[in-house]
């Protein structure tokens, strides 16, 4: 018999019991759009991760001061104000896969303008560290060397601050006062978005370094500085610049083997590698919930399946005597399952997609539909079909002729 | 010219349980071509047993069957099932015609397992169904066709794949008088034309219309009459 002819009889079949086979199908439509608007959801929320990780750069390690003991209490990495410019000065000119280094100071303070106020983020860096981030002004000028050596009161001013404190006038050589110091905006920079850990990166104001050691910021020293910014030359190179930046800060700051060094690295591979692994986990868990429903929707399948082969005992006791071989009974059943599968399969993937196409437009939640996850899903169905189909069709095909004949 | 059937010495063993059962207990008779044979019997005879052992659907415990020359002891399902499709066509007292299936489909069911293509499958099917005198009802469904009719879709379907012989199990046993004369006398006009047939019934006045008659008695042949 031609795989068409089984085909048409298992379509006939289905039809024979419409509501039968729908309800039958809802399990595996239920699985599959499961999977499908899950797994577009998470490569969706993966896409974003990695796309704001790109935008800091792979390239970069973070130099983080170790923590300090002030009477009894740590107070956590980043604590300490080990770190210095000359550290940094150091690291540029004596690592030599290092592209550039910037050093940071943050704190945070209201800044006024007029009668408008905004508690924001001060960061205290040099020119070097909007070139690493690689963040541009919308408006007015960047920070420049001379800006830091000379320590002049300017800024630059984050959108969201902007926003807050000009509306959409222009902010540019306007006079506003950072912790009652006055300042002057030389610029706006580009918009950022959020940060990987969902900060509002635009909700800063930058200062020449120097001037936030001189006026913002209490440090012991003068010239210390917190997190430090580097710029390894190429990805390849970025576990190579972390070595010679710890050998180097070690001899520097006179940590001989064993001692606990008083600063830390991190670059931000390390922090997407985490980022990805949490993601994975989570489609795991995703997928383990979805291949859940699809098994229990398989064994509504399964069920219905031993229904049919009961219920039409009779027409394979005729098939048979009329010279239908067992495996034509066996294959006609088994595509009666298969289609039955497929068929909620295809289902279930336009609904997933067209379900993970709302949720998108609904939360502004990326979501992406990848040509892997609809193969996987068609693949399951089909797979699913076969495996809680056989052993009803094998049930069918092993039915005594004489028996299914004389069946009431 | 060989026989049709070739039965020697067929027993027909059941086991239930500890108990043995024998439905035949040792049955030879051989069918030429072209004979209209009445098989005999009250229930319990044995009949049954060897009409499906006659159709290849049971196997005989011991003895030897020949089916238009070929010794089909030693064969097994899936040539049992060929068997069946080629030499054989069968007429059942239920008609077992597949419902919600037009009636030309169900004809062509044989075919369909024999593996011939469907524009010939359907040319092949018309002409057996305007040999049964239901030219036109072809796409008529089996409740839409009274029993008569039904039987005539199931007669052929039986002829169809022009077989060696035709078994029909109690083919009026379901049907009124007048149809059964009607059925009887489409199969009598079919042995006219050559087709063999055997058919197993329980009436007197239904054999009649063989030429030959067998009778069973507790699974043993005890009359053979012309």
């Amino acid at each position: 018999m031609d795989f068409l002819q089984t085909l048409k009889i298992a379509i006939r079949a289905l039809r024979t019991n419409k509501m039968r086979s729908f309800l039958t199908m809802l399990g595996i439509i239920i699985g599959i759009a499961a999977v499908i608007a899950m797994m577009a959801v998470g490569a969706g929320a993966r896409h974003v991760i990695s796309q704001q990780i790109a935008s800091i750069g792979s390239n970069i390690i973070l130099v983080i001061p170790g923590s300090t003991t002030s009477g009894g209490l740590r107070t956590g990495s980043g604590g300490a104000q080990t770190l210095t410019s000359d550290d940094v000065k150091a690291i540029m000119n004596e690592c030599p896969s290092v592209e550039m280094a910037a050093p940071t100071t943050r704190s945070s303070g209201l800044v006024v303008y007029g009668n408008m106020n905004w508690s924001t983020v001060i960061m205290g860096t040099t020119p070097e560290f909007l070139a690493i981030r690689e963040w541009g002004v919308s408006a007015g000028r960047n920070l420049e060397q001379q800006d830091n050596d000379s320590a002049s009161k300017v800024c630059l001013l984050g959108q969201t601050v902007a926003e807050n404190l000009f509306g959409s006038a222009d902010p540019v050589n306007k006079i506003i006062r950072i912790k009652k110091v006055p300042f002057t905006v030389i610029g706006m920079l580009d918009r950022k978005g959020q940060s990987p850990q969902g900060q509002d990166q635009d909700d800063a104001i930058f200062v020449p370094l120097r001037t936030a050691q001189r006026n913002l910021v209490r440090t012991q020293t003068l010239n210390s500085v917190g997190a430090v910014m580097v710029k390894a030359r190429s990805e390849e190179l970025l576990g190579k610049a972390e070595e010679e930046i710890k050998s180097l800060l070690d001899q520097r700051h006179r940590i001989s083997n064993g001692k606990e060094p008083d600063y830390s690295t991190r670059n931000l591979s390390e922090i997407l590698a985490v980022a990805e692994q949490s993601s994975k986990a989570m489609s795991l868990l995703l997928g383990v919930v979805a291949s859940i429903s699809l098994i229990v929707g398989g064994i509504g399948i399964m069920n219905i399946m031993l229904v049919s082969v009961t219920e039409r005992t009779r027409e394979i006791g005729i098939r048979m005597a009329i010279g239908a071989r067992r495996n034509d009974i066996l294959l006609q059943f088994l595509t009666e399952a298969v289609l039955l599968t497929m068929i909620g399969g295809i289902t279930g993937i336009i609904l997933g997609a067209v379900g993970a196409i709302i949720v998108s437009n609904l939360l502004s939640w990326p979501t992406l539909i990848s040509v892997e996850s609809v193969s996987i899903a068609f693949f399951f169905s089909a797979v699913i079909g076969i495996f809680f189909g056989f052993y009803p069709a094998r049930k069918a095909a092993s039915l005594n002729p004489i028996d299914a004949l004389r069946y009431e | 010219m060989s026989n049709v059937i070739a039965l020697t010495d067929i027993t027909r063993v059941f086991i239930m349980g500890d108990q043995q059962f024998a439905a035949l207990k040792g049955v030879s008779f051989d069918v030429a071509p072209g004979e209209f044979v009445a098989i005999m019997g009250a229930s319990g005879s044995g009949k049954s047993t060897c009409m499906n052992v006659l159709g290849c659907l049971d196997r005989p415990t011991s003895g030897s069957y020949l089916l238009d020359g070929v010794d089909v002891g030693g064969m097994d399902a899936n040539q049992l099932a060929e068997i069946r499709n080629r030499k054989l066509g069968f007429v059942f007292q239920g008609f077992n015609l597949l419902a919600r299936t037009a009636a030309v489909e169900n004809v062509e069911l044989p075919l369909v397992y024999a593996g011939i293509h469907a524009k010939e499958r359907h040319a092949m099917a018309l002409a057996a169904m305007a040999m049964v005198g239901l030219a036109g009802k072809e796409n008529n469904h089996p409740s839409q066709l009274s029993g008569g009719q039904q039987q005539r879709v199931a007669i052929a379907r039986a002829l169809v794949n022009d077989p060696a012989v035709i078994l029909a199990d109690e083919p009026t046993g379901n049907l009124d008088s007048s149809t059964t004369e009607e059925i009887m006398n489409l199969f009598t006009a079919l042995n006219r034309q050559g087709i063999t047939i055997i058919m197993v019934t329980h009436e007197q006045d239904v054999a009649s219309y063989a030429g030959r008659r067998i009778t069973f008695k507790d699974g043993l042949i005890i009359g053979d009459t012309q």
